[in-house]
């Protein structure tokens, strides 16, 4: 079916609503590459004036990759409330829009409307929105999620400590592990990013991760982010673990690239369950990031925003904990500037917290892209002010494993400060009882990691 | 009305009592940056720099230098307010400014004449096309392909050359010290070595463009890799036996991490002609090599 509109005294034709959706994004340098970004600017406005008048089935009844082929779009459309999706499926876009955004919708309103929306709605409602509009909207809503504690919840902005280390040495990991507590940092995860990938490598850092939180009482998680089989692996042989990580893609095929499909996340969660050594019930934890289908050619034409709004509509299926998009972690090609990280980062915590997922961002970058610090202390205020449950935390901004930066352990003190924000509270309790915060700041004993050793 | 010098004087009058009475402290003499223990101005990103805990007053000294040693990440830094400190902050902004310049900085003409390399092209424009359009960094341009079937020795044993890849730096680094060596290694082995070339805007898969043009049986590109603000000088080697446009990428064999505080450049030379000599002997690289 064919789409048209006049715009400026130009007719503007689209073939179809994955045309429609494609051309409506913000510019981004992976939609050029992948051959579907709009051609002109004016050609993106009418396409999102075209998306405006479309109506809530229409994008429903035209998921980007078909029911048929994909485990993803089955999990999606199977689990939408269809009384939910009665009421506004002859619902304009532009109309769900101005729902999202008007003061008589609460946050029960917007809650109850994520179980209508597939994510092929959430995409294409985002692609109506400005960046304040992105902020605003996703500032409304708050999702929690439990597993030892409590994240999410509304005056509260957490951190995941990522102590890397290029070698995986555990002295060495466990001195960056120190340094980011003595900084307030950790609340939502002590989470290291493996370098070796063997099931006795992830078990001697589970080991060790929770050997520091039994030792301190730290009220947190643990988790190593190998791939989700050698965790599973590791777990079954004994290992220590809160959560376990997966990074995820919007289509099946995207996420057989990454080796595992969703069966191998039940699998994953249903160990936890039984076996795990967090509390629950949010025991999963997905990485995402815009870009990533194109990378392995399983994004079926669609364009790179709405294939990440599929990856949520998964991810909702697992009840996870935490998610996160890797946001500028892949690269010029997909993400160009810092103009367009910021957006993708905007546009992913907006479309992850409308699915109703627990969402945090590592605002980050690598050093082949048109960014740097101060662009991602520009996205975490940005993020901290739309409510966002988490960012990264790492040494000096700097990952010596990934070779990225993202940011530092000082900069969710910083924004605590500046926007009234705290910890989880049972994190805030225990860094008051070791004297690094006080009524909210830093103390001056924070920042030295030797509090912990020098009490030995 | 005052003339200049009367005003001067005044000024100096006012400046003298105010010293006096403690209001004003004049600096007793210019910046200097601080030296090292050799009398050298310290680079706050050097090894040694960073090797000093700037935290001061830690509870236990010794244990923060002993973390230190662990590890190179950033830590032990202190922190002013909830901010990183100004040399911190520096450092890390020069670490990030060595880094993008390795990207968006061109291997210099000096070095290609010095090695005699000719220079060739991908279908790259700019850097800019670069590092947003991978597939047009995978092919040869056309002049580059008539200049390299012009001036290339056809159906070598090995044909090897050198791409900036995302680091000029890595190329400048290693490039020099590590190509005689190959070259002369393979040629000791009694094998067929192409005219090695410079390829501008290169990345990785174009190997297999250049080996389908001069019939190598071997290929072996030596490329810039994605700085980190560890090193902006990583260099590496990626070898295929009998490659050809659209192969997977699992039949590349990687020699990686070549730099000064890695694989040295000479090493590696020497352990890149043992790599490609098994290559041949076998009929297979990548995942098809046995070990």
């Amino acid at each position: 079916m064919a789409y048209s509109t006049v715009l400026g005294g130009k007719k503007f034709t689209f073939n179809s609503v994955k045309e429609v959706l494609a051309k409506a994004n913000e510019e981004k340098s992976g939609d050029i590459l992948a051959g579907v970004a709009a051609s002109s600017d004016l050609e993106r406005i009418a396409a999102k004036q075209v998306l405006s008048n479309m109506l809530v089935r229409d994008l429903r009844e035209n998921p980007v990759v078909p029911y048929e082929d994909d485990e993803v779009t089955r999990i999606n459309q199977d689990s939408i409330d269809s009384a939910v999706y009665d009421k506004i499926r002859h619902w304009t876009m532009a109309e769900l829009r101005e729902y999202i955004l008007g003061y008589k919708t609460t946050e029960n309103d917007l809650r109850t409307l994520s179980r209508g929306l597939t994510a092929e709605t959430v995409a294409g409602v985002c692609k109506l929105m400005t960046n304040l509009d992105l902020v605003y909207a996703a500032n409304k809503v708050r999702v929690t999620a439990t597993c030892n504690t409590t994240i999410g919840c509304r005056g509260t902005l957490s951190t995941r400590l990522q102590p890397n280390h290029p070698t995986d040495n555990v002295e060495g990991i466990t001195a960056s592990l120190l340094e980011g507590l003595s900084y307030g940092c950790g609340d939502a995860l002590l989470g290291l990013n493996p370098v070796n990938d063997t099931v006795s490598s992830l078990a001697e850092v589970l080991k060790r991760f929770d050997e520091v939180k039994h030792k301190y009482s730290i009220p947190t998680q643990i988790c190593e982010l190998g791939h989700i089989t050698t965790q599973i692996e590791a777990v079954r042989r004994g290992a220590p673990c809160d959560m376990i990580f997966q990074s995820i893609a919007g289509s099946q095929k995207g996420n057989s690239a990454f080796g595992f499909s969703a069966d191998t996340v039940r699998e994953a969660r249903q160990l936890l369950r039984e076996r795990g050594t967090a509390k629950g019930p949010n025991v999963l934890y997905f990485e995402t990031g815009q870009g990533s289908e194109l990378s392995s050619d399983a994004h079926y034409g669609a364009d790179q925003v709405t294939m990440e709004a599929r990856c949520y509509a998964f991810a909702r299926e697992f009840e996870p904990f935490m998610v996160n998009t890797v946001v500028g972690f892949i690269g010029p090609e997909y993400l160009y500037d810092s103009k367009q990280v910021i957006r993708a980062g905007l546009e992913d915590h907006f479309m992850g917290k409308l699915s109703g997922i627990p969402m945090g961002c590592d605002c980050c970058y690598t050093n082949h892209m048109m960014a740097d610090q101060n662009d991602i202390e520009n996205l975490s205020m940005l993020l901290a002010s739309a409510g966002v449950n988490y960012i990264l935390g790492v040494p000096a901004g700097d990952d010596i494993m990934l070779n990225y930066q993202t940011n530092a352990y000082h900069d969710s003190a910083a924004i605590r400060e500046v926007l009234g924000l705290r910890p989880i509270k049972e994190f805030e309790l225990w860094l008051e009882k070791m004297g690094i915060m006080e009524n909210g700041r830093l103390t001056d004993r924070a920042g030295d990691p030797t509090i912990f050793t020098g009490r030995r | 009305m005052l003339d200049e010098k009367l005003i001067s004087t005044i000024a100096q009058e006012v400046m003298r009592q105010l010293q006096e009475k403690g209001y004003v402290i004049l600096p007793d003499k210019q910046y200097e940056a601080p030296l090292s223990p050799s009398g050298e101005i310290e680079d706050i990103t050097s090894q040694s720099a960073k090797a000093k805990p700037l935290l001061t007053d830690p509870c236990d000294m010794d244990s923060l230098l002993r973390m230190k040693k662990f590890t190179n990440a950033r830590i032990g830094v202190g922190k002013i307010g909830a901010r990183l400190n100004t040399q911190t902050m520096l450092a890390m902004r020069a670490d990030h400014a060595k880094a993008r310049d390795s990207v968006f900085t061109d291997v210099s003409p000096q070095l290609l004449q010095r090695m005699g390399l000719v220079e060739v092209q991908s279908k790259c424009d700019c850097k800019d096309t670069y590092v947003t359009r991978p597939d047009l960094g995978r092919k040869l341009s056309d002049e580059a392909v008539d200049t390299i079937r012009r001036s290339c020795t056809a159906n070598p044993d090995v044909q090897i050359f050198a791409a900036d890849g995302l680091s000029s730096s890595a190329i400048e680094a290693n490039l020099e010290k590590l190509l005689p060596i190959l070259t002369d290694g393979l040629q000791a082995k009694g094998l067929k070595v192409g005219t090695p070339f410079y390829l501008r805007y290169g990345r990785v898969a174009a190997e297999d463009h250049v080996s389908e043009i001069l019939g190598a049986k071997v290929v072996c590109v030596l490329i810039g890799e994605r700085p980190g603000l560890a090193t902006a000088e990583s260099m590496s080697a990626y070898i295929v036996y009998n490659a050809y446009v659209g192969m997977p990428e699992a039949k590349r064999t990687v020699v990686s991490n070549i730099h000064k505080d890695g694989l040295p450049a000479v090493e590696a030379g020497a352990y890149i002609v043992e790599v490609i000599d098994q290559i041949l002997q076998q009929k297979a690289s990548g995942v098809d090599l046995r070990k």
